[in-house]
């Protein structure tokens, strides 16, 4: 298949419409590599190219949707002739609809990096080989590497809708990752090292290798504790994860239909004053930087929590009709979904100091190193929060014993509302996240 | 579904470059569903996804490529992409017969795609009225009905060409009650390798009463307790329990990479006497239900753990080779655009001989999980966690208040040498998705009750 224009093969689609049927086309190209080294050797080199048309019926408030992962003129004329056959089905909707051109200026943002497309496939293999090497180089300790991983990926996509949307957009990523193994005889403890750029030379290998080794030998020795009420430290990688769980109860689709704890609360202090977190996909530094947003909107920033009041929630045109306001440009969404509303580009209002400095002045605490169970012990709706974990006991504000094996429970509103000290050494995670360390007081330990 | 010529074409153009081992897989899926929320049927959703993925294994490294592009020369092009990908330095010109021809085919009844779409949301207006029907503190209803066709061939250089056509139908209500004390949460989840006769026997408005009755019921829950207690677990959907307790634990895959608690320890003793563990594909109509997997070997019946005795791992076709075994049927891909690695199919723990009610009433102080959500697991640590989503105090023998939502912890080899009841209600549990190394696909699980006399609750109550 040679290379469509995909502005013009979404526009042309959308020129289909029938008389009185809102049409939204969007359709994306993307090419990756991911390379997977393990043993010294190459594990796999996968080399792909996907495509994707999602198309949107819109009918007297009547949505119906189809999706394809191909350009093929029969496959893509299925789909149109499906999405509307669904849209008769659905019952029509007062709020449903497509977005409209709201007059805002894109951003000029193009966080697309043209030396990925000259990078060759040696060096994506160097790069995954020298990272496995590294990693098992760094440390007697540390006895294999589950899997170093080289990835990346440019991808471009275009929308075009019946309303007078017209939107192009594209991105370029590499990311290196290694998950290390440590061992002490008796036990084995496992750590993780990311790191994620626009293209390869944006990539810190040494970083990712060092905080994979550091993190799986620390653990070694580490035992369950006594249940006890404990001040949390996240740092600015496991508070990112946090703020994204916390930001998805902020997002107009759960809002408008009752089922986030903070529905009620707009306007109200929900949070310590020390937090200040906002949503800005038009900042290029974030992973998740984009001048537009899933429904052709053009990007902005969004203040969602200022001194720990809650000032707004994120939407699409959908939900934001039914709230009565504008679309906050949070569509998210792939080619073969519907948009939905989320988070693109977290970020913390920055305090003061980096990690070491967050340590100090808590004095005595548990710093988290890993989290898990987040999609089976966090209830979005109800706000329980409840946790498996492991890190290490902080005192006099120094590092102290590993512990595993304990979860943490609280529930987010309190979480929020404990916060007792933000780090400002800024941290972007691939999520898109903007993020800081983070402690919170008087979190249930549960353990021996 | 694709002509077997052009396939053994393809294989020989992925061999171009030398290689141990080629294999194309060629997937065509369909999608449709429709989704029930706030009081409407919301969307209705058709997808179609069709492609090949052609991967060529070089000693122990793999190159694969996929395309959307079943054309001849599309084929042919991302065979020579895998083959360099694999940087074979071989001579090509090798010759390949697909003469191990195999076949599964669909075992449903009523094809979904014969079944008019308004009888499709017709199910979820019935499952949003039994629900409502609960009382007024139920006060948002979501449901979602949910079909695939998926038919795919996989052929690879050792001849062997395997058809599969594979039909799954699903429905899944979620629940949401106000009281004074804030919003609880109620689901109930049903699918079946099986067409729309699934609906013959399991009616909606019976799934949408017990969602509705648990997000009801958990409106009185007390926060739950802290700390390491005995916990017994409601048969059914526990059985994620030895999914993550040791089920990913014996994937051949981190067993080789050391990554595994599990690794080197065969006919060891590594649970209690009372536990027998299988990995089963060949469960008719269960979710994980895979009569021949993404490779084309056919399902088996593997028994993992015999009377506590570790006696297999899980293996796909690369695993087995380097091994120099046979596969058990367990190599599994999300999609076209995947790699197979090794996967669970239907896991599960046989049933032992105790009455449940014996069980909780020889448990003096503990919890009772009547649901169990999803979890995971650190499979170098044997650490695994996972959701309570319905779950009470057991006080003096008896099954009391309701608590509210939590994970459990604990570590995989502890727990399952420390179970000490096994009840004889063996049952199967909620459709399951399983995710590992980004890649999720349809699995089961199953249970009968038992109790393990110490897991760590994590709750915030002292």
């Amino acid at each position: 298949m040679s290379a469509p224009d995909l502005d013009a093969l979404a526009a042309d689609l959308v020129g289909r419409a029938a008389p009185g049927e809102g049409l939204e086309v969007a359709v994306s190209r993307s090419t990756s590599t991911t390379v997977r080294a393990h043993g010294g050797d190459v594990e796999s080199f996968t080399s792909a190219e996907s495509f994707g048309v999602g198309i949107r019926v819109v009918v007297e408030g009547r949505v119906g949707f189809a999706h394809a992962g191909s350009f093929d003129e029969d496959v893509v004329a299925d789909a149109l002739a499906e999405a509307r056959d669904n849209a008769t089905f659905a019952e029509s909707d007062p709020w449903a609809g497509l977005a409209e051109p709201d007059g805002v200026p894109s951003a000029a943002i193009d966080p697309w990096s043209p030396a990925l497309a000259a990078v060759s496939a040696d060096r994506k293999i160097a790069l995954a080989l020298d990272l496995e090497r590294a990693t098992r180089a760094a440390d007697p300790r540390i006895r294999g590497v589950r899997v170093a991983t080289y990835g990346d990926s440019a991808a471009e996509w275009a929308i075009a809708s019946t309303t007078g949307i017209r939107a192009t957009s594209r991105a370029t990523t590499a990311f290196l990752s290694v998950q290390a193994l440590a061992d002490d005889g008796a036990s084995t403890h496992s750590g993780y090292g990311v790191d994620l750029g626009r293209d390869p030379d944006a990539l810190r290998p040494d970083r990712v290798a060092a905080e994979a080794v550091r993190e799986a030998t620390r653990l070694i020795g580490a035992a369950p504790v006594p249940s006890a009420r404990v001040t949390v430290i996240l740092d600015a990688r496991r508070a990112a994860t946090l703020l994204g769980i916390v930001a998805a109860t902020l997002c107009g689709d759960a809002v408008t239909r009752g089922r986030s704890p903070f529905a009620d609360r707009l306007g109200e202090v929900v949070a310590s004053p020390l937090l200040g977190l906002f949503d800005d996909a038009t900042d290029e530094r974030s992973p998740g930087a984009e001048a537009v947003d899933g429904e052709g909107l053009a990007s902005r920033r969004t203040a969602l929590l200022e001194g720990g009041c809650l000032r707004a929630f994120l939407h699409n045109s959908s939900t934001a009709r039914r709230a009565g306001i504008t679309s906050t440009g949070s569509a998210i969404r792939g080619a073969r979904t519907l948009p939905g509303v989320g988070a693109r580009a977290l970020q913390v209002v920055p305090g003061d100091g980096d990690l070491d400095e967050v340590l100090a002045r808590v004095g005595d605490g548990f710093l988290v190193q890993s989290m898990h169970g987040l999609h089976s012990g966090v209830n979005p709706v109800s706000g329980d929060f409840s946790v498996g974990a492991d890190g290490l006991l902080v005192r006099g504000g120094a590092l102290a014993e590993p512990v595993r094996e304990v979860t943490i429970a609280s529930t987010l509103q309190r979480l929020l509302t404990d916060v007792v000290a933000v780090g400002g050494a800024l941290e972007w995670q691939p999520s898109g996240t903007g993020s800081v360390p983070l402690a919170i007081a008087d979190v249930a330990l549960s353990g021996r | 579904m694709i002509d077997h010529d052009l396939l053994r074409r393809t294989l020989e153009v992925a061999l171009g470059r030398g290689g141990d081992f080629a294999e194309v897989f060629v997937e065509d899926v369909r999608t449709s569903s429709a989704g029930f929320d706030d009081g409407r049927i919301e969307e209705l959703v058709t997808g179609r996804d069709r492609g090949a993925g052609i991967r060529v294994v070089v000693g122990g490294g793999t190159g694969f490529a996929h395309t959307a592009d079943l054309t001849d020369t599309g084929l042919a092009e991302a065979a020579r992409v895998a083959a360099a990908a694999a940087r074979g330095a071989g001579p090509g010109g090798r010759t390949v017969g697909l003469d191990r021809s195999r076949r599964s085919d669909t075992v449903a009844v009523l094809d979904p795609a014969d079944v008019p779409k308004a009888r499709k949301v017709a199910l979820l207006q019935r499952a949003d009225a039994a629900a409502r029907a609960a009382g007024p503190a139920v006060v948002q209803v979501s449901a979602r009905y949910g079909d695939a066709r998926r038919r795919t061939v996989v052929a690879n250089s050792d001849g062997v060409v395997a058809e599969s056509d594979r039909v799954t139908t699903s429905f899944s209500v979620g629940v949401v009650a106000r009281g004074d004390t804030g919003l609880q949460t109620g689901r109930e989840s049903l699918g079946r390798v099986a067409g729309f006769e699934l609906f013959d026997d399991h009616d909606v408005a019976e799934l949408a009463e017990r969602a509705a009755a648990r997000a009801v019921r958990k409106l009185a829950a007390r926060p739950a307790p802290s700390g390491s207690l005995p916990v017994v677990i409601a048969s059914g959907s526990g059985g994620i329990l030895f999914h993550e307790a040791c089920g990913h634990g014996l994937e051949a895959d981190l067993v080789a990479k050391g990554a595994s608690v599990f690794a080197g320890r065969l006919g060891q003793q590594v649970a209690s006497p009372l536990v027998t563990v299988v990995d089963d594909g060949t469960m008719t109509g269960e979710w994980g239900y895979l009569p021949l997997d993404d490779e084309g070997r056919p399902a088996a019946r593997n028994v993992l753990i015999d009377g506590g005795v570790l006696t297999d791992y899980l293996y796909d076709l690369v695993r087995a080779r380097q091994a120099g075994r046979a596969g058990t049927g367990n190599g599994r891909r999300q999609s076209y655009r995947h790699l197979p690695m090794v996967r669970m199919t239907n896991t599960y723990i046989t049933a032992g001989t105790t009455d449940p009610a014996d069980i909780v009433a020889d448990t003096d102080h503990g919890v009772y999980v009547a649901q169990l959500g999803g979890g995971q697991v650190d499979t170098a640590s044997g650490d695994f966690v996972f959701g309570m989503t319905e779950a009470y105090l057991i006080e003096g023998g008896r099954i009391t208040e309701p608590i509210r939502d939590g994970n459990l912890i604990g570590n995989g080899p502890n727990a399952l040498a420390a179970i000490d009841a096994v009840g004889n209600d063996f049952a199967m549990g909620s459709p399951g998705t399983c995710g590992k190394d980004g890649q999720g696909v349809p699995v089961g699980t199953g249970t009968p009750t038992l109790r393990v006399p110490a897991l760590t609750v994590g709750g915030t109550a002292a």
